[in-house]
């Protein structure tokens, strides 16, 4: 069985009088350790689709099925529950917290998903080896450049195992060398098993990755 | 332990962001504060001093005069005259059980009194050992008051009212001078401490000639009760016990024991619980102004509260997607308007302290100041304005917090 499901999905903005549809009949299936890119010109439909994908936001009508369980039903604290266990995000702009340490940044999921003191000290330290930080982990985000910033990030999406990676825009606001060694990051972990869903403006990146799903106007289309 | 650490800091990381605004709702909370424990404590203050001057002339005790009977009574006729006499004490105390200490007294106006060349006319009471903690008619250091030996003996011993005895003695020492009350030497046993007396009958106590009521009889004559006290067990007797004076004097100087004006009775355990009553009445209405006050400082805690979610709205969506439950976002902006709160109320204790303990320190001669002088900040006060201070601070956070908590996370991912 796929790891997610989206059948028929469709999602509907209505600012007033004004209505919009961001999303029509989606259907794209994911299986487990994929790789794929999802691009399409701004307005396209990219962000709501991952905002579904990663439980932010609810689609209209359709049903969004992960990992076996039908997130469209779902209660707003099982929802809650759903991104801490099952879903890491990385943000364009990293939204990291300004007055935590990178330490304290990765610790917040983990600390969410009500694990112990004990094993959120080792695991912290192990995500932050991981992505190559041990040393910098009582930095400030301040403190630390853009790239390391995303690499926090990423290790805080990482933290409790997720069963997929949510990436809008990773390396939208790097220079190429820092986005570059943040997309090795995620062909890594993708050569350990995981499954990354990647938007991205950059068609380089794109041509990289294995799977390219393509959204104009809201429609999946083969070419763009 | 994390979790507080963490949230303690995203406080101060606000604070920053908002110090005018911050340190102004604070300085406004310590206000309500102060206002409330002010009001509290002078009303408290207010009470005890009341209260105090109430207790003054004996806590717990029903006064009785002989009166006149108004209803005819097996064969007897009304209006007659009714003479208690000193062996109805005991009488009393006996039948009664309820009653736990009877007293009662002689007395005359106008009875001279000299030491030296100093004369002056006082009011005499005769009385029984029992007035000392009945009445009381508390000696200073160094005195004692009437006992039974000086009953027993008719010694000629009297125990001074403060006033008389600073009026008398000018600050001499009192106790073992002669003094003659009515050209009989009797010599000074005691002085009464000073209170603050506001009940009183024939007088306040401060101003009194008190002599054992045997020698009271002897010097004057006396053979008939003017007053007679008792005290119940427990206050809450108080209505049996007066049934019960009625019962059994009616059927020793046979009255109807329906009849109230055979016995006036001054039950001051019901005017007492009347008093304590308006007093508490004061305290609420305080308290309700106090509480209105820190109300108003709570609009502002509110306020920075809807401010804060508003600026923080990208990072509830952070904190959404990581995975916390809306809950969780709650608390946490609950807790922050609570540590304001807790901020400016304990500014405003420290306050509200200092000033209480100044206006303790200034000596108040005037007699009405007297009462309002004297703030008495309690343990009560202490945990009512907590409690107030709590619940107005929890409100101000709730409802922001609730507007945090509602919010969609892919709406406020994008906030800017």
């Amino acid at each position: 069985m796929p790891l997610i499901q989206m059948q028929e999905l469709n999602k509907k903005y209505n600012s007033g009088k004004v209505s919009v549809e961001a999303l029509k009949d989606i259907n794209v299936d994911v299986e487990e350790n994929e790789f794929i890119a999802i691009v399409g010109p701004s307005g396209s439909g990219k962000s709501t689709l991952m905002n579904i994908m990663g439980c932010l936001d609810a689609p209209s009508s359709g049903d969004y099925i992960l990992d076996g369980a039908k997130v469209s039903d779902l209660k707003p604290n099982r929802l809650a529950d759903i991104r801490n266990r099952k879903i890491g995000f990385v943000f364009q702009n990293f939204n990291l917290l300004p007055y935590a340490s990178a330490y304290e940044n990765v610790e917040l999921p983990l600390i969410f998903g009500g694990i112990g003191p004990k094993r959120r000290k080792s695991r912290v330290m192990e995500l932050l080896d991981r992505v190559g930080l041990a040393d910098r982990a009582e930095h400030k985000p301040t403190e630390l450049s853009g790239g390391e910033m995303q690499r926090v990030a990423i290790a805080r999406a990482l933290a409790n195992n997720p069963a997929i990676i949510l990436a809008d825009e990773p390396t939208g606001n790097l220079d190429s060398v820092a986005g570059g060694s943040i997309m090795e990051i995620f062909h890594e972990l993708h050569r350990d098993g995981a499954t990354l869903i990647v938007i991205t403006h950059d068609r380089q990146i794109a041509n990289n990755i294995p799977r390219v799903i393509k959204l104009k106007d809201g429609l999946v289309v083969d070419s763009l | 332990m994390r979790h507080l650490w963490y949230l303690l800091r995203l406080f101060i990381s606000d604070f920053n962001k908002q110090r005018k605004k911050i340190t102004l709702t604070i300085m406004a909370i310590a206000w309500g504060t102060v206002s409330i424990i002010m009001l509290l404590s002078f009303g408290e203050g207010l009470k005890r001093q009341l209260e105090a001057g109430n207790t003054a002339m004996g806590k717990g005790i029903v006064i009785v005069w002989p009166g006149q009977t108004s209803k005819s009574y097996k064969g007897l006729p009304h209006g007659r005259r009714i003479w208690m006499k000193p062996e109805d004490m005991s009488l009393i105390k006996q039948r009664i059980p309820a009653i736990e200490e009877v007293g009662g007294e002689f007395s005359r106006w106008g009875v001279d009194i000299r030491y030296g060349e100093e004369l002056m006319g006082r009011h005499c009471t005769g009385v029984t050992p029992s007035y000392e903690n009945l009445r009381y008619h508390i000696p200073m250091q160094g005195g004692r008051f009437i006992n039974q030996k000086d009953l027993d003996e008719k010694r000629r011993v009297a125990f001074l009212g403060n006033e008389t005895a600073e009026k008398l003695f000018k600050g001499e020492e009192a106790v073992g001078k002669l003094v003659y009350i009515n050209r009989v030497p009797f010599t000074v046993i005691g002085v009464m401490i000073p209170k603050e007396q506001t009940n009183m009958y024939s007088g306040p106590d401060n101003e009194k000639v008190v002599i054992p009521m045997t020698t009271f009889g002897t010097i004057f004559g006396d053979v008939y009760l003017d007053v007679f006290i008792f005290k119940p067990k427990v206050s809450e007797d108080v209505e049996f016990a007066k049934r019960e004076v009625y019962r059994v004097m009616g059927s020793k100087y046979k009255f109807d024991p329906n009849d109230e004006r055979a016995l006036h009775m001054w039950d001051t355990i019901e005017t007492q619980q009347i008093m304590t009553n308006v007093l508490l009445g004061i305290q609420i209405f305080m308290g309700i102004i106090g509480g209105l006050t820190l109300l108003v400082a709570g609009v502002g805690v509110a306020n920075i509260m809807y401010v804060t979610v508003r600026r923080r709205t990208r990072e509830i969506g952070v904190k959404m997607a990581m995975g916390a439950k809306p809950r969780y976002i709650l608390w946490e902006f609950i807790l922050e308007a609570l540590m304001i709160g807790v901020s400016g109320g304990f500014v405003g204790f420290l306050i509200a302290g200092i000033i209480i303990r100044v206006i303790r320190q200034i000596p108040i001669e005037d007699e009405a100041l007297k009462f309002l002088g004297k703030p008495v900040v309690s343990v009560e006060i202490a945990v009512i304005t907590a409690i107030i201070l709590t619940i107005i601070a929890f409100l101000a956070g709730f409802f922001p917090s609730r507007r945090a908590a509602k919010i969609n996370p892919a709406e406020s991912l994008r906030y800017e």
